[in-house]
């Protein structure tokens, strides 16, 4: 009998769906926006992640020698750096090459590259560039190399400055500014995802209302709980897999429209290939929300019409 | 048998719709209920099933109160009852075969039943050659014989029929009348709620005449008095 019934319960689900045309497109609509949004949370938590992630690379010290700097005191000090635990990489960059990066990068500025060349000698200094295994412990390197530890055999400082100090505030509101984006744009989500998932459950409630008679017809010719309600339950998941399934088809052309887009604002980050390469993922997540919001609606929604 | 014991109805907004309605109604049995609207004649056949409770009194059914039952034995209790209304209420996204299907379905019978049995109770109420319409595409008459076969097909041992022919023109109604008869014959108690005095006068059956709340008459020779 519990065959009969789950057989029975789904080809009615299946033909009220299909028959019901033109609110089953309504309500597929209205769930697909809601799945678009649970779509872009989990987008917008890669992108702010990616961002994130990518700018802590970002973050250096440069400490800076002064000119009259020899090599060899400068390798001692990049030694001592690499000794830190705090530490992550030092990179040596010696006086000729720092000339060179520096004209590469103003090679299109001739009046730079005029004052150079009347300059007569090299005016840049060696640099080290210095990676902590994480941002938070630059303050700490900084203090290191501020603390005197970087001095030459004659016990004179080398050091013409570290630049983390006239970056430190530059960086640290850029990681507040993405921390507090972040933050906003989980809220914003949250309260996007919250509005269209009462907006699903709203439509999927009217959709009962409108067969709240027949509702309770079934009711008076005897119809059991579970097999008045089976139906439209089949139906609310009918609504998510078919919203789930066109939601994930059209992220494909607006990803791959967005992408370009994408990796050229958030650095090397391309939502279309994010997209193809967590696809599985985010299809679970989109579907598994469509079936859950489908089920239930219909769920709570029909209780109300079952008391007769 | 049926038995309402001092009924009274009272809504929330305080209006009487029944007061101390005392009746039986025996098996095999056609009684037709009659009064002007606002008699109380939909309320006591709400009462008795369980569509509303009583303010006072009991209504049984077989010895058991009816408003003591559980939700199962609700369900239960209401196969054993056919229902046809004023207006047909019939399910509008299935079609004639698929409203009489449901109800045997929802009875737990099995598909060979409903496959030998809908043909056979279409037949009875002469609409076989409509089986596959929607009631949309059905005209009143029809619409309410579907509703009468829907009500028969779980060989119910009481069909309750509230207005059945308040929607009809006089022709549909002989009709619905003489197959209310037939179903009455064949063994069914038959309760009919109706103002029209011309099936009353048709029937010569008992009848049960109510005003305001209240039984005025009870009259075995069928005689529409109201």
């Amino acid at each position: 009998m519990f065959w009969t019934k789950l057989k029975r319960i789904l080809r009615t689900g299946f033909f009220n769906f299909w028959r019901d045309s033109t609110v089953s497109l309504a309500s597929v609509l209205v769930m697909m926006v809601t799945l678009l949004v649970i779509g872009l949370i989990s987008f917008s938590g890669a992108i702010l992640n990616t961002t994130l992630v990518e700018l802590k690379n970002k973050i250096d010290i440069n400490v800076i020698f002064i000119t009259t700097a020899k090599e060899e005191d400068i390798l001692n000090v990049k030694h001592t750096l690499e000794s830190l635990p705090e530490v992550f990489l030092v990179t040596y960059v010696s006086r000729e090459e720092a000339l060179v990066a520096f004209k590469e990068r103003h090679s299109t500025d001739q009046s730079i590259l005029s004052a150079l060349d009347e300059l007569g000698e090299n005016p840049l200094g060696a640099v080290l560039n210095v990676k902590a295994k994480d941002p938070s412990q630059y303050a700490s390197v900084a203090e290191f190399l501020e603390g005197g530890n970087a001095l030459s055999s004659e016990s004179v400082t080398i050091i013409d400055r570290v630049n983390y100090f006239q970056n430190k505030a530059a960086i640290d509101k850029l990681t507040r500014v993405i921390a507090s984006a972040d933050r906003l744009g989980f809220a914003l989500t949250l309260f996007l995802a919250i509005i269209s998932v009462l907006i699903a459950f709203n439509t999927i409630r009217l959709t009962i209302y409108l067969a709240r008679d027949e509702i309770s017809v079934m009711r008076l010719v005897g119809a059991s709980t579970t097999y008045i309600q089976g139906p439209f339950v089949v139906v609310g998941v009918i609504y998510g897999v078919v919203a789930g399934l066109l939601t994930l088809l059209l992220f494909l052309p607006l990803t791959f429209w967005l992408g370009g887009t994408t990796e050229s604002f958030f650095i090397g980050f391309n939502i279309f290939t994010y997209y193809l390469r967590h696809f599985l993922e985010i299809a679970f997540i989109i579907m598994a929300s469509g079936i859950f919001i489908g089920a239930l609606s219909s769920m709570l929604a029909i209780r109300k019409y079952l008391k007769v | 048998m049926i038995v309402f014991d001092r009924v009274s109805k009272i809504y929330p907004d305080s209006s009487i719709a029944l007061e101390e309605v005392t009746l039986s109604i025996e098996p095999k049995e056609f009684v037709s209920i009659v009064g002007p609207s606002g008699a109380g004649k939909t309320t006591l056949l709400k009462l008795f099933l369980a569509e509303e409770k009583p303010t006072e009194g009991a209504v049984y059914y077989e010895s058991a109160n009816i408003h003591t039952l559980n939700k199962k034995e609700i369900d239960a209790f209401r196969r054993k009852v056919g229902m046809v209304f004023q207006d047909f209420r019939l399910l509008p996204n299935k079609t004639v075969y698929e409203n009489i299907a449901f109800t045997m379905e929802a009875a737990g019978r099995t598909d060979e039943e409903i496959e030998s049995d809908v043909p056979h109770v279409l037949e009875l109420v002469d609409l076989t050659p409509k089986v596959w319409n929607f009631p949309h595409e059905l005209s009143g008459g029809e619409k309410q014989r579907v509703a009468i076969a829907r009500a028969l097909v779980n060989e119910p041992d009481i069909i309750i029929a509230d207005e059945p022919t308040g929607n009809l023109d006089p022709a549909n109604t002989y009709d619905i009348v003489q197959i209310l008869k037939k179903i009455n014959d064949i063994g069914t108690t038959v309760i009919l709620a109706t103002h029209n005095k011309g099936i009353i006068d048709l029937l010569k059956r008992r009848v049960i005449a109510m005003e305001r709340g209240k039984v005025v008459r009870d009259d075995r020779s069928g005689k529409y008095f109201v």
